[in-house]
């Protein structure tokens, strides 16, 4: 097991602070995009430091799959009320029935894909002008070309070729009526950094982080959570395993790693030895090389 | 821990994809599940070695057309310090996109093919580091293996490398020179076995041990406020702080300062990070500040030290490198963001094109052009509290907005 000196940058925690503030005084409707993984409890932490003693100035907004983790979503509630957090939930489910998207079909059906025009729909709904998420750039390679302000257009889109240059700390948030902004403020951190603040911070976590039994199936050498919302093929048989989640998605396109985690310092010392990355474990990310972009410039975060 | 950031720039072919590629892949920073991404596009792509520069080449653009545009951030770390690369296209159609990544870079990183020794894009890459004060360069001799690792190659370079650093340098600006091969990965980690007449640190032990920004602390204290926290809870009834993130130099508790430009006094009565108190708070800290008086501030006023004054004006003076498709004229008006102050501006006077690999400079010009850099004279509606960029980085810049289309379209570094 690898022994660990590592402990968070401060600076990091201090420069998020920052961007959180700008947010606050640049855009008049701010909102938070909340999945109730890591990061963005990391945010939440975050924007709780930024505005202390007032209570955040701006709302959470969860795009639900229908397809969660029922551990995220308990965990998501009890945070929403120890903190008295004002929560907005949209639901994937919602744009199915008004026939603005269209349930995928077969073995590799996911919502992720979906859960955009959800989002768009709910920035119109409310006139979100700015939404904050816990994107880093370390994650995949279209992620580490993204600015920490990414202007999007009145239809979402990202532009890689068009985006805003940010000089030193200066960041600049102005935009058209119709046009919203997709805050970063962890766009510097690395999957160590969240979990060293997680520790230091001592903030707790859906339980689906730590090792835990579960029902699953192999496919394409990953190991898959069963559930009613995936389809599993005659050959892939459920078995029960011990283990954890490293990032939290739509319970379709998440995949577990084997491990005996139990406390944070494990998940530490496993993330220092581990050989995959995060989003390896994304099945989302696996559709193209260039899955990520293209997710981007429909308007994903 | 601390954070180390670094700017580098270069083509494709002086190996500094290869050379990144490799720290990354030495500090167990790259994961087997990128890298085999990486070989099946390389494959894919016709090629028989591992295209390092896929790993941070994350446009498709940018892939296929083998290309740097946009900056890439890349990061690693080893048990000393955490280390963000800003890894920036280096040609002339890019000059912005170099300028915004090593704005804020404590270490630029310049590669040197030893074969072709100093070319262009060295001197341009140099120069804007000694435009935005960079005080640490390091010039890494790259594919020294491809020269039979001769020390004659390696101290050629170096000399006519410091011919043209000697015009442009500034005090204080260090330069190191280190021989490498990232292929082979000599002088990167571990000392070259084929270079034993380099007697310096490998690289990643250099990156290591250069110094952070001590002086930030030393400089005079800057305090731009950002946002004003206002609870108006029962518990938190009067409470009213000022949050911010210290510019430069250092604020302490009890000592008297000014809120500009109202230019009243009073003292710091508190400095707070989400509730703890502290004494006192340095450069690039996050804090709440409390007054003793109930003084009239807003977002994009500053707090100093009383005996720090900045220097105030509605006429500044500065360095611009635009980045704007659109011209900068002489009277365009656009808005200047200093920090989180923001004013309107108009553009008084143009002039000092400064070519910067050959360093002429043309006085008399009606236009600044895309990724051109000169001398600009502005007027603003507001006063500006500013310090020179070569005495204080953080309170001597600012960005150009334009208001129609809302875009960043220069940068200013206050002369």
């Amino acid at each position: 097991m690898a022994i660990h000196t590592e402990v968070f940058p401060t600076e990091l925690e201090d420069e998020a602070i920052y961007i959180i503030r700008e947010v606050a005084a640049q855009f008049e409707k701010p909102v938070l995009l909340f999945s109730g993984g890591k990061d963005s409890i990391t945010l939440v932490r975050l924007a709780q430091k930024a505005f202390y003693p007032a209570k955040i100035p701006f709302p959470l907004l969860h795009v639900d799959t229908g397809h969660n983790f029922e551990e995220t979503i308990r965990f998501r509630n009890q945070l929403v009320e120890e903190l008295g957090l004002e929560l907005i939930v949209r639901y994937v489910q919602d744009s199915i029935d008004q026939q603005k998207v269209v349930e995928e079909t077969g073995k590799y059906a996911s919502r992720n894909v979906l859960q955009t025009v959800t989002l768009l729909d709910a920035i119109e709904e409310f006139g979100f002008d700015a939404c904050i998420g816990g994107a880093r750039r370390d994650e995949e390679k279209a992620r580490a070309k993204e600015r920490i302000f990414s202007v999007r257009n009145d239809f979402g889109q990202w532009d890689a070729k068009k985006q805003r240059p940010e000089l030193f700390d200066m960041l600049n948030g102005r935009i058209h009526l119709g046009e919203n902004v997709r805050v970063f403020p962890i766009s510097n951190w690395t999957e160590l950094d969240v979990w060293n603040y997680i520790k230091e911070e001592q903030l707790a976590i859906p339980s689906i982080y730590y090792a835990h039994e579960r029902e699953t199936f192999e496919r394409d050498g990953q190991i898959l959570p069963y559930s009613a919302f995936m389809t599993v093929t005659e050959d892939e048989p459920i078995n029960t395993r011990i283990v954890r989640f490293r990032t939290v998605g739509d319970m379709t396109c998440t995949a577990a790693v084997e491990s005996t985690a139990v406390e944070i310092d494990d998940i530490i010392d496993e993330i220092l030895s581990a050989t995959v990355s995060e989003r390896g474990a994304r099945i989302d990310d696996k559709r193209s090389e260039a899955a990520m972009e293209k997710r981007k410039q429909s308007g994903y975060f | 821990m601390d954070v180390l950031k670094i700017a580098t720039a270069g083509s494709v072919d002086d190996g500094k994809s290869t050379l990144i590629g490799r720290l990354l892949f030495e500090t167990n920073s790259i994961t087997t599940d990128k890298l085999q991404a990486i070989e099946a596009s390389s494959k894919k792509k016709g090629l028989d070695y591992v295209d390092l520069s896929l790993l941070t080449d994350g446009l498709i653009a940018e892939r296929e057309q083998g290309i740097t545009i946009d900056v890439a951030h890349i990061y690693f770390s080893t048990p000393k310090r955490k280390f963000i690369i800003a890894d920036t296209p280096g040609h002339f159609e890019y000059t912005r996109n170099m300028v915004t990544g090593a704005s804020n870079a404590n270490v630029s990183m310049i590669l040197v093919d030893a074969r072709n020794g100093v070319v262009e894009q060295t001197f341009r890459h140099f120069y804007i580091s000694c435009l935005l004060r960079i005080p640490k360069v390091i010039v890494c001799v790259n594919k020294m293996d491809l020269v039979g690792y001769t020390q004659q190659t390696f101290e050629e370079i170096k000399s006519e490398f410091m011919a043209f650093a000697e015009q442009v340098r500034f005090g204080g600006q260090e330069i190191s020179f280190i021989p490498v091969s990232s292929l082979y990965g000599g002088n990167l980690l571990n000392p070259s076995e084929h270079m034993p007449w380099y007697e310096g640190a490998p690289l990643l032990s250099l990156l290591e041990q250069v110094p952070l920004e001590q002086q930030l602390s030393e400089e005079a204290g800057r305090f731009p406020v950002q946002y004003v926290v206002r609870p108006k809870s029962e518990e938190f009834h009067d409470y009213r702080a000022y949050a911010g993130k210290v510019a430069s130099g250092l604020l302490r508790k009890g000592e008297r300062v000014v809120v500009l430009p109202s230019g009243q006094e009073t003292t710091i009565a508190k400095i707070e990070k989400f509730g703890r108190e502290i004494e006192a708070a340095q450069a690039k800290e996050s804090i709440s500040l409390l007054l003793q008086d109930d003084v009239d501030i807003s977002r994009g006023d500053m707090i100093v030290p009383l005996n720090q004054l900045p220097q105030q004006s509605r006429q500044l003076e500065a360095t611009v490198c635009w980045m704007d498709k659109k011209p900068l004229r002489v009277g365009g008006t656009y808005l200047v963001q200093h920090g989180v102050n923001v004013a309107k501006a108009k553009i008084s006077a143009l002039s000092n094109l400064v070519d910067v690999v050959t360093l002429d400079r043309q006085a008399d010009i009606s236009e600044l052009k895309l990724n051109e850099i000169a001398t600009v004279q502005l007027r603003t509606a507001k006063e500006i509290f500013y310090d020179a960029f070569a005495v204080n980085k953080a309170n001597g810049s600012f960005i150009l907005i334009d208001e129609q289309t809302n875009a960043t379209v220069g940068v200013g570094l206050i002369n």
